[in-house]
Formats: structure tokens, C-alpha cells, sequence
């Protein structure tokens, strides 16, 4: 099959549905001629015009605030938020009304909108523009999170939240842009809210979400050579959760190390930790181990900011921990 | 801007009596909410329309059913005004499953999407940015449709108002901007919380129309909204109008009024919206004290009704709390 970037993954099921349904449109920050601070919507004005690439000025809230009116009122709209980091800009938007619509009319009301952003550290930008926050949202009933690893993954999930009748947030990590992989060219789906086993295992589960799963995944490679069974297990969205692939994983391994770039506490991991402890205690042979960010802004510098993201090195020596 | 078309010549007699209708049912209805209230039977909070019917009465007379609004956490006025049905509107305030949001919403969530009001909002300025989103699907439909949205004098110092208006105006959107300015946002008189007179004057940031319109008479507020109706319709885009007004209650619940003296609010009370507009159709020989009689008798009589369905209405079960989270 061929291979695409997760870039280019994300910038076709763009087109596709767009193409599909003229209910699909843009908005964003210099998402026109610009093609967008990642490159991700590059050509889509040739192809669509200005009127559905819609370049908007710098007003996150009113982003936000108008894709839900417009969504309300029968239009898809795929809103971008330049870096994840500004969705505080829209917070109100999209707690207190994106959110909050349907529930509070009475299900009267559908918000189909999609709000694409960055997400993640790693790139010398500093503690404004690195963070990871999908996690607040996982705290808003509501919407619905994705934060897919793969190029597969982007395209199938993107077309699957443009297709769905809630608001999805859906992160993309800068640094996955460029990651090529597998993408079937016709349009397919991939259901919210279920999971995927990256690599089976059989003496540890690793729970790793985004980027981390990469990690996870050289690490796993690296202990097989020493005899050790890692299985990589993905949520891919992280609202809805696939609480069973996680739980099912840890009966069958009886070990757990969960991975997420975002601060420790009150973090995706320690719920995805809870879950596993709810659904799984009697299994587990070990503590169960969290990977994440330590509790600081992301620094500039790059050894500073190499120590603050969670890598390989504390992915083996989490897991080996789980082996002692 | 200057507004032409004055309605007095436009508006047919039926019309007339018909916003006058509309005012008295507001008025009935949350004269009814603020008394259920009292009495422990509305939760929470209620912030009462009573003073400025004339506003949202004015306003949504000059749209049509199709077309949208959005309206704020002070927002009876603005449902039945866009047409909404009382014993829904009173089901909802009383929590029951027939009510307008099966009762999970309350007062200030209160929304008909079928008929165009795309709900109250509980957060100061939180209709901006939807109605300009419900306007961008309007403009990109090019279904012809308008917004009318809804906010108060307060929700202009948010934030998102600039954001909203300044989209609406680069895009050109059919949006009609009516700012309900009665004078407090809480406590805080806009002597305080703004350096300008006249609110409408921010429109000029944004190169649009900005219109002062008398809050409390009906037919001056429909000749401006029908003027920007007729500006939206025709691709020329946004307008903001100032209604100047008066909430002759408290903000809500708790307020106990010390930010204003009782002779400031009696004078207001002067300028009735309701007496205004009778004593004028009356003048006009339009209608006769009989005749006004009678229609709010009638008024009263479908809010009683509308009572007396919210009370008999069930509660939801305890499991609607699970449903409608996600579609």
C-alpha cells in the first residue's frame, strides 16, 4: 500500500469530505494561501475557494463559538486552532456551549463540528506552545477526544468525527506531521471510541496515547531481543475511552505502564490508570507504573526540555520496574 | 443610521394588536414566574423580562419564522417573542419532562431549535459567537436567512463580543446585533462600565450601521430591526442597535436593588412599554379600552393554562439524566 505523512493523511480525508459533503468547511487562523502554521490545509483554497477555506482573524473564541452556531444551524464546519495552547482562548465556547448545547435543549440540538489542533512539546517552543491539554476536555461530557498516533488513524478518525453528529476535538502532534505510514486512498471510516493493540504481548501492557505510542513501541522492540513480551495498546480516542482493550490487555499481561505527555497529576493517565485498577486489580501482579510529564511548564532549552518529555529511557525503566 | 419606513404607516392593524399581545404575554407570564418563584417552586435563579418587552417584541416582529435568534440568560421575552409556546416554557421552568428542554435546562438554557431560537445562554455574551456561526451557515447556504442576537449591555465589555462582531463584519454576514441596554449588569451601571454614552457608538470599530433605538417603544424598535433585516438580506451585512430600556426588577433572585433609587425606577415605570403602545392604538383608534380588556383577559387566561400544564407535567425519570449527552 502506499505510504503518505500523517500530514498529508490528515489533508486528504479533508478533501474527501469536503468533496463529499458541501456542508464541510474550514476555518481557521491562515489556514488559506498560508496553508496553515503545520502546512496541514496547503492547496485546499485552490481546490475549494475561499468561501469553505475560510482565513479568520486571530479570535479563537468567535472560531469556536462560530463553528457551534454554524454546526447548530446544519453546516459541518472543521475548525483549526493554531496550537492546541489557544483552545483556552475558546474555553468558554467549548465548554460551556459546544458541550453543553444538546444536553441543556434536551437533545433539540446537534453540533457536528470538528476543532483540529497541535498538540505537544518537542519542538523548542516553550511553555506556551507545547502543551499537552486534550486532557481537560476528557473532563467535559459532552465532546468527544481523538488523538490519533498513525497516518492510518488520522485519516480514518477525521473522517469519522466529520461524519459525526457531536463536536470532536482532534489532536494532532506536531511532531507525528511528518511521520509517514500506511493510508488506504479511498475514504474509510474508523469507529470513535474504540482502541487498537499496536503490537500483542504477553508480560506487560503499555497504554500509551499519541506520539508516546512510537515509543512504546522502539521500546517493545528492544526488550523482545531480552525475552520481554511488551504489548502497545492505543486508546486513539480518549473520550469516548475503549475501557475494555485496556482492561483485557492488563488481565491477559497482569502488568501495566501507562504513557502520556501530559503533567502528571490529575493527567489522562491516572484515569486510564483508575480504569485499569477498577476492571482489572485481581489481575495485576505489580504496581502499575505512570509515564507522563513532570508538574512544570515546558522549558525552552533543549536539554531541559529533552528531560521533561517522556521517553524511551523511562518507558524501559517503567517497565522493567512492573518485572522486578 | 438613519431608519425609514416608520411602521406607524407600514404595519397593518393586525400586526399591531398582535405585538401588543406579545407584550402582555410577557408580561403575564413572568409576572406568573416571579410569584412561582417566591414560593419555592422555580429552581435556582430567573432573571425577569418585565420592563422591556417591548425590545424582543419589536425585534422579532420584524423577522420572519425561518429566521434565528439567539437570546441570553434573561431570555422569556425573546422565546415567546420568536413564537414560543407557553406551557412548554412554564413545563421547563418547573423541571417537568414537557417542558421545551425535557426540563434539564431551566430558565436560562431555555431553546427552540424547529423554531429558529437557538437558546437562552447562561454566560454574559454566550449567544455572540453562536449567532455568528448560525449567520455564517445562513450566508454560505445563501438561504436568505437573517439572525437576530440578543444580548445586554454587560456582554459588550466581554471579550467575545469583539471577536463576533468583528467576524460578522469582515464576512458580511446577515446578523442583526441588538444590544438590550438596561442600564445595570448587576450593580454596575454602564456609567461605571463604560468611557462612551451611547454603546451603539463601538459599531464604528467595525465599520458597520450602529442605531440608538428607544427600548421601550415597540414600533421604533421594529423600523430599525426591519432596516438591518433589509441590509442582511441584501449581502451589506451586520448592524448594531442600542435598545435603550429598563428591567423594572431586581437582576434576579437576590438582588435587593441598592445600586438604584425606587424614584429612578418609577420614573422608568413611566415609560411602560405596554401603556405606550395601548395608549397609541388607542389614539389611532386601532383599539378600545374594551377591546385591551378583553385581550388580557385572554393573555392571562393561556398563561393559567400554561400553569396549570407545567404542574400536571411528570418529572423526568431518572434516567433522562443519561440521555441526550451525545447524539
Amino acid at each position: 500500500m502506499r505510504e503518505i505523512t500523517y500530514s498529508e493523511a490528515i489533508r486528504e480525508a479533508l478533501r474527501q469530505e469536503m468533496k463529499r459533503d458541501e456542508r464541510v468547511f474550514l476555518m481557521g487562523e491562515d489556514i488559506g494561501p498560508f496553508g496553515g502554521s503545520f502546512g496541514v490545509t496547503r492547496g485546499l483554497i485552490d481546490e475549494f475557494g475561499k468561501d469553505r477555506v475560510r482565513d479568520t482573524p486571530i479570535s479563537e473564541a468567535a472560531i469556536a463559538g462560530a463553528a457551534t452556531g454554524a454546526a447548530v444551524a446544519g453546516m459541518r464546519p472543521v475548525a483549526e486552532i493554531m496550537f492546541s495552547d489557544f483552545t483556552t482562548i475558546a474555553m468558554d465556547q467549548l465548554v460551556n456551549q459546544t458541550a453543553k448545547i444538546r444536553y441543556q435543549f434536551g437533545g433539540k440540538a446537534r453540533v457536528p463540528m470538528v476543532l483540529r489542533t497541535p498538540t505537544g512539546a518537542g519542538t523548542g517552543a516553550a511553555a506556551q506552545h507545547s502543551q499537552t491539554v486534550y486532557n481537560w476536555f476528557v473532563h467535559v461530557p459532552g465532546l468527544i477526544v481523538v488523538a490519533p498516533s498513525t497516518p492510518r488513524d488520522a485519516k480514518g478518525f477525521l473522517i469519522s468525527a466529520i461524519r459525526n453528529d457531536n463536536p470532536v476535538l482532534f489532536f494532532e502532534h506536531k511532531l507525528l506531521y511528518s511521520f509517514k505510514g500506511e493510508v488506504p486512498e479511498e475514504e474509510y471510516t474508523i469507529p470513535l471510541g474504540v482502541g487498537e493493540v499496536k503490537r500483542e504481548g504477553k508480560d506487560v501492557t503499555v497504554f500509551a496515547t499519541s506520539i508516546m505510542v512510537h515509543k512504546a513501541l522502539k521500546v517493545a522492540e528492544e526488550l523482545d531481543e531480552e525475552g520481554i513480551s511488551v504489548e502497545v495498546v492505543d486508546p486513539r480516542t480518549l473520550k469516548p475511552l475503549d475501557e475494555e482493550i485496556l482492561i483485557q490487555s492488563v488481565r491477559k499481561t497482569s502488568r501495566l505502564v501507562v504513557v502520556d505527555e501530559g503533567p502528571r497529576s490529575g493527567g489522562f493517565a491516572a484515569e486510564a490508570v483508575a480504569i485499569a485498577v477498577e476492571g482489572a486489580f485481581d489481575y495485576l501482579d505489580a504496581p502499575v507504573q505512570r509515564v507522563a510529564a513532570p508538574d512544570t511548564p515546558v522549558p525552552y532549552s533543549l536539554p531541559l526540555e529533552k528531560a521533561y518529555i517522556p521517553d524511551e529511557g523511562k518507558i524501559r525503566a517503567a517497565i522493567q520496574r512492573t518485572l522486578k | 443610521m438613519a431608519v425609514t419606513k416608520p411602521a406607524e404607516k407600514t404595519l397593518t392593524r393586525e400586526k399591531k394588536l398582535e405585538m401588543l399581545r406579545t407584550m402582555l404575554k410577557i408580561r403575564h407570564f413572568e409576572s406568573r414566574v416571579d410569584e412561582f418563584f417566591q414560593r419555592g417552586m422555580v429552581r435556582g435563579t430567573t432573571h425577569l423580562y418585565i420592563g422591556e418587552e417591548a425590545t424582543a417584541t419589536g425585534a422579532c416582529a420584524a423577522i420572519e419564522p425561518t429566521d434565528y435568534i439567539t437570546s441570553t440568560h434573561r431570555g422569556h421575552g425573546h422565546c415567546i417573542a420568536k413564537g414560543g409556546e407557553l406551557p412548554k416554557m412554564m413545563a421547563e421552568l418547573f423541571g417537568k419532562e414537557t417542558g421545551y428542554c425535557r426540563g434539564k435546562g431551566g430558565s436560562m438554557h431555555i431553546a427552540d431549535v424547529d423554531a429558529g431560537n437557538l437558546g437562552a445562554n447562561g454566560v454574559v455574551g454566550g449567544g455572540l459567537a453562536i449567532a455568528t456561526g448560525a449567520a455564517l451557515a445562513c450566508a454560505m447556504r445563501k438561504d436568505g436567512r437573517v439572525v437576530l442576537c440578543f444580548f445586554g449591555d454587560g456582554a459588550t465589555n466581554q471579550g467575545v463580543f469583539h471577536e463576533a462582531v468583528n467576524l460578522a463584519s469582515v464576512w458580511k454576514l446577515p446578523i442583526i446585533y441588538i444590544c438590550e441596554n438596561n442600564q445595570y449588569a448587576i450593580s454596575t451601571s454602564v456609567k461605571t462600565a463604560f468611557n462612551i454614552e451611547n454603546i451603539a457608538d463601538r459599531s464604528v470599530s467595525y465599520g458597520i450601521p450602529g442605531v440608538i433605538v428607544d427600548g421601550n417603544d415597540v414600533t421604533s424598535v421594529y423600523d430599525a430591526v426591519s432596516e438591518a433585516v433589509k441590509r442582511c438580506r441584501q449581502g451589506e451585512g451586520p448592524t448594531l442597535i442600542e435598545c435603550k430600556t429598563y428591567r423594572w426588577r431586581g437582576h434576579s433572585k437576590s438582588d435587593i436593588q441598592i445600586y438604584r433609587t425606587k424614584e429612578e425606577v418609577e420614573e422608568w415605570k413611566k415609560k411602560c412599554p405596554i401603556q405606550r403602545f395601548k395608549k397609541r392604538l388607542i389614539q389611532e383608534n386601532l383599539l378600545t379600552e374594551e377591546e385591551f380588556e378583553a385581550m388580557d383577559k385572554e393573555v392571562e387566561e393561556a398563561v393559567e393554562e400554561a400553569v396549570k400544564f407545567a404542574l400536571d407535567s411528570p418529572y423526568p425519570e431518572e434516567e433522562e439524566l443519561f440521555e441526550d449527552v451525545y447524539a
